[in-house]
């Protein structure tokens, strides 16, 4: 057998996950090493984002990393509003409520700062134990021996061993695939997330959202304004910026053909936002990443030999309606991680460790919340396009139009029901029909104009940070026809069609006589969200470690 | 293991930063010294047998006392244990004789090192003499032109990837017994494929710029009596050659005579081709072609 460098714990990824896996290794005297593949940890990662500590969590966040609301942190959210939209009538709820069901505190966050700052404090913590944590460090795959997952191995280093391995590297996680945990086959289960982060001085976000210094707002926009592709869009507030985006559901999104940079521009664009945008738009940043939809692939025994998997790369990721949980359940899930497998150790069987984590996904609640019972219930009936397009014709008829007015009263209270909102199906009546209808019944036209004109695709990629690994593309095509792989020329949030500078292009190849549409890719204005690997035939891993896409704002 | 790295401070050539006279004339006054860019190498090749075998790491320059800045910027950048400066007025206008006279008395001072590193050519001097000779009185193993590097502790040999005549395009590996002295090519990277290595990197990287902070806690520095060197061997009077002159290179002409040249006018392209026939015709003729 060969010698290889070992520690007691391996934790790949260094996002909310990962840095609660360590943090609580760490606490219980463990050896831990992480392996991040970004320059900087938070890099590469993208969220809204409104992280939440929920009352009823075995862990959160402020919990394992003292002081981070205030050092990592932006804004708390003391406003939260959903605004239905047809056209320009609008009708807006107050979400408040639903926002602060089971939530000790809710606070807005960037990414690469906060990923950065408890990097910092799991490196310390990590070091104190003999381990520590690793930029640049692309893991490519699982060491096995004799079948068995024994450690990893990365494009930066040797080999590495380890009595216990975590996986919180994310969606698109390499390790879950390999493990033959996940596969990335099915675009009903993933949302597209798209993002843009805009200047704006502490004093007039102040001016704008009503908000004092340590209060912030949040809005979700749904309705007619999205090319009637499922999903919405969120603005939140942060301490001198705005993170603006929309989060679709990727088999809709393929479905129309809809270009993902085109909607977010809708929504920048609506007369709803120019009460918050003006002719001063300065977009920093534009990103984009997908997100994984528990209620359908949320493994429920996330784990595999000596491989435990959290966050994201196990689906963890809960819409609750419109409201996108998933930093929480990762942090959540790697603490418990952890947690298991000290428990298991001084209980002398550490190969118990990933059946007790699973049972303690369930036991603290966590499993009931990413996998609802009442959608796994509802879902039969509720998903069938029969009853789709039944109960949208209802709605849209002359007395569906009728309930929506005669309930106008209780329609905010419904949508503040954490019950209701976690059954939702995934259909086009909550996300499209039903929005669209209230508005037009309730809603106010709006009169304000919007003045913004938001960068087009091709000064978005001339704005971001890539350091190429030229020569080396980390996403091949497998087929290039254009049944394959043509959804990615307009899902790809930095392509487009008839578009020249983005990754996937739509050609046409002469070959005895007969014209072939294929697709060809270049990788270099990629921004590794994700989508291809699932909409297109390509072989799909990360580049390697500190090359790519860097994201200063995330 | 205990390694020597020589550097040298040279005026900051980057746009901006340098500044020439009307003749065109460098401006030391006005230009700010810096660490020798290519120094960075040596120093990485140090840092990285100390990650792999500990011990330390000493940093040495001979010049005026502002170089005490550039040996600051060494330990900041990349690492240093403790900085020596050989300095003194004797040691003034030395040619890269005196000066690797000088450097090898400070090294034999220091005790005996595993292992003596120097860069590649100096960004002002360029001549490359200077490791060379200092090892000529050190007596040592040399290898140059070194892109990768592997100590064996235990056997005592070091193990080198170098260019074999400064190319890239041809590599051989080479080994000798330490102590050695070692050249860097500006190519060198350093290699650490344990991730316990790199976090001993990550470790000393934070060190290294903390001590920086405090940087004159760590140097020590020598006159040519505590290097022991006789007044006569160094400084411009140890100094074999001599700049005789400086010749400005004459700049090229801002502008040059031009004639405009529609390209569908066949006729005016004609007389292009004629021109560069014509042109062509006279090379041959002057390299001696028919
Ligand atoms: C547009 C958008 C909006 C969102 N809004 C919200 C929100 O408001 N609230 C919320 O809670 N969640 C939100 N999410 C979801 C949230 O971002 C994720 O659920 C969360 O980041 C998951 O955390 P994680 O630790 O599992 O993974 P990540 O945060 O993705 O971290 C994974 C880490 O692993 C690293 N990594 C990946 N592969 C490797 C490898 N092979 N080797 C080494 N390192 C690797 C990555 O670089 C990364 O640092 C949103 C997501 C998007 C895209
Ligand atoms: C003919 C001649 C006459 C000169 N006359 C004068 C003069 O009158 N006045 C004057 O100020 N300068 C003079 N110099 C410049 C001075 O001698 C050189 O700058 C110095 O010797 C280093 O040579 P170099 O710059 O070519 O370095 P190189 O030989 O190209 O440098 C190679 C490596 O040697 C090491 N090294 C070089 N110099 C030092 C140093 N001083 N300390 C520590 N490490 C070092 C570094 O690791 C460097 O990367 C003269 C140089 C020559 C060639
Ligand atoms: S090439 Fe693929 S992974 Fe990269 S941005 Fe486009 S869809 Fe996302």
């Amino acid at each position: 057998m060969t010698e290889y460098e070992h520690y007691e714990a391996l934790v790949v990824g260094a996002g909310p996950g990962g840095a609660a896996a360590a943090a609580t290794f760490a606490n219980y005297g463990i050896e831990t090493l992480v392996l991040e593949r970004g320059v900087e940890a938070g890099s590469k990662n993208v969220s809204g984002g409104l992280i939440y500590a929920e009352e009823s969590a075995p862990y959160t966040i402020d919990d394992l990393f003292p002081g981070f609301r205030e050092e990592a942190a932006e804004r708390p959210i003391t406003t939260y509003r959903i605004h239905n939209i047809a056209g320009s009538k609008v009708e807006s709820f107050d979400l408040t409520r639903l926002h602060e069901h089971d939530t000790e505190w809710s606070d807005a966050v960037l990414r690469r700062k906060m990923d950065s700052w408890l990097a910092e404090r799991v490196h310390e913590r990590t070091r104190e134990t003999g381990g520590g944590l690793l930029t640049d460090v692309h893991v490519n795959g699982l060491l096995r021996e004799d079948g068995k997952i024994v450690g990893v191995t990365t494009d930066e280093l040797d080999p590495i061993t380890a009595d216990v391995i975590v996986a919180a590297d994310g969606v698109n996680s390499e390790l879950a695939r390999d493990a033959g945990l996940m596969d990335w086959d099915e675009p009903e289960e993933w949302f597209q997330g798209v993002k843009a982060v805009v200047d704006m001085p502490a004093d007039v976000i102040a001016d704008r959202f009503d908000v004092g210094e340590d209060e912030g707002a949040a809005h979700l926009f749904s309705g007619d304004l999205f090319s009637g592709v499922r999903g919405g869009g969120f603005l939140y507030t942060n301490r001198e910026s705005l993170s603006l985006g929309t989060v679709f559901h990727l088999d809709s999104l393929v479905a129309e053909r809809a270009e993902p940079h085109e909607l977010l521009d809708a929504m920048l664009t609506h007369p709803l936002l120019g009460q918050w945008l003006d002719e001063d738009y300065v977009e920093v940043e534009y990103s984009a990443k997908l997100v994984p939809d528990s209620k359908k692939v949320a493994l429920r025994e996330p784990h595999f030999g000596r491989l435990m998997v959290v966050g994201d790369a196990a689906g963890q990721m809960q819409a609750q309606g419109p409201i996108i949980k998933g930093m929480n359940h990762a942090v959540s899930a790697g603490a418990l991680a952890a947690e298991a497998y000290a428990q298991a150790k001084s209980r002398n069987s550490p190969e118990d460790a990933g059946t007790l984590y699973a049972k303690k996904l369930k036991r603290e609640g966590v499993m009931q919340k990413l996998r609802p019972q009442g959608y796994e219930l509802m879902r039969g009936i509720t998903e069938r396009d029969s009853v789709t397009d039944l109960v949208d014709g209802v709605l849209t008829s002359s007395v569906g139009r009728f309930g929506i007015r005669a309930l106008s009263g209780q329609l905010e209270r419904l949508y503040n029901t954490p019950a209701l909102s976690s059954m939702i199906p995934d259909t086009r009546t909550p996300y499209v029909t039903l929005p669209t209808v209230i508005a037009e019944e309730l809603g106010t036209k709006i009169r304000e104009t919007n003045d913004v004109s938001p960068p087009d695709l091709e000064a978005r990629i001339e704005n971001l940070t890539y350091d190429t690994d030229i020569g080396n593309p980390h996403i091949t095509l497998l087929d290039n026809s254009f049944e394959a792989s043509g959804a990615a020329v307009s899902a790809c949030p930095v392509s487009a069609v008839d578009f020249g500078g983005g990754c996937y292009r739509e050609e046409f190849v002469r070959t005895n006589g007969s014209e072939e549409r294929v697709v060809s890719l270049d990788t270099q204005p990629c921004v590794e969200c994700g989508t291809c690997a699932v909409v297109a035939d390509t072989e799909w891993t990360h580049p390697r470690g500190g090359k790519g896409v860097e994201f200063n704002q995330g | 293991m205990h390694t020597v790295v020589l550097t040298k401070g040279v005026p900051d050539f980057r746009e901006g930063q340098v500044s020439f006279d009307e003749d065109g004339h460098l401006e030391r006054g006005k230009t700010p010294t810096v660490m020798n860019p290519n120094d960075q190498f040596a120093l990485e090749a140090a840092l990285q047998t100390r990650v792999r075998h500990g011990g330390r790491v000493s940093v040495m320059s001979m010049g005026p006392p502002g170089y005490k800045e550039v040996l600051q910027e060494a330990m900041a950048s990349v690492y240093a244990d403790d900085l020596f400066l050989v300095s003194d007025r004797e040691m003034a206008a030395a040619d890269t004789w005196a000066t690797a006279i000088t450097l090898s008395a400070g090294i034999e001072k220091l005790g005996e090192p595993d292992i003596v590193f120097a860069g590649f050519k100096t960004a002002d001097g360029e001549t490359g003499h200077t490791g060379p000779q200092a090892n000529w009185c050190l007596d040592m193993p040399l290898v140059t032109h070194v892109i990768s590097l592997d100590v064996d502790e235990e056997e005592g040999i070091l193990r080198a990837k170098r260019l074999v005549e400064g190319d890239i395009e041809e590599i051989e590996t080479v080994e000798t017994s330490l102590p050695a002295f070692v050249v860097t090519d500006p190519e060198f990277v350093p290699s650490y494929r344990s991730a316990g290595h790199r976090l001993t990197l990550k470790d000393l990287r934070k060190e290294t710029k903390e001590r920086a902070e405090h940087y004159e806690d760590h140097l020590t520095v020598w006159d040519h009596t505590d290097v022991n060197l006789d007044p006569d061997y160094i400084g411009l009077d140890g100094s074999p050659t001599i700049v005789s002159s400086v010749d400005p290179i004459p700049k090229a002409p801002a502008e040059r005579e031009a004639t405009m040249v529609d390209p569908d006018d066949s006729e005016a392209m004609d007389d292009v081709l004629e021109a560069m026939q014509s042109a062509l015709a006279g090379d041959a003729a002057a390299a001696g072609g028919d």
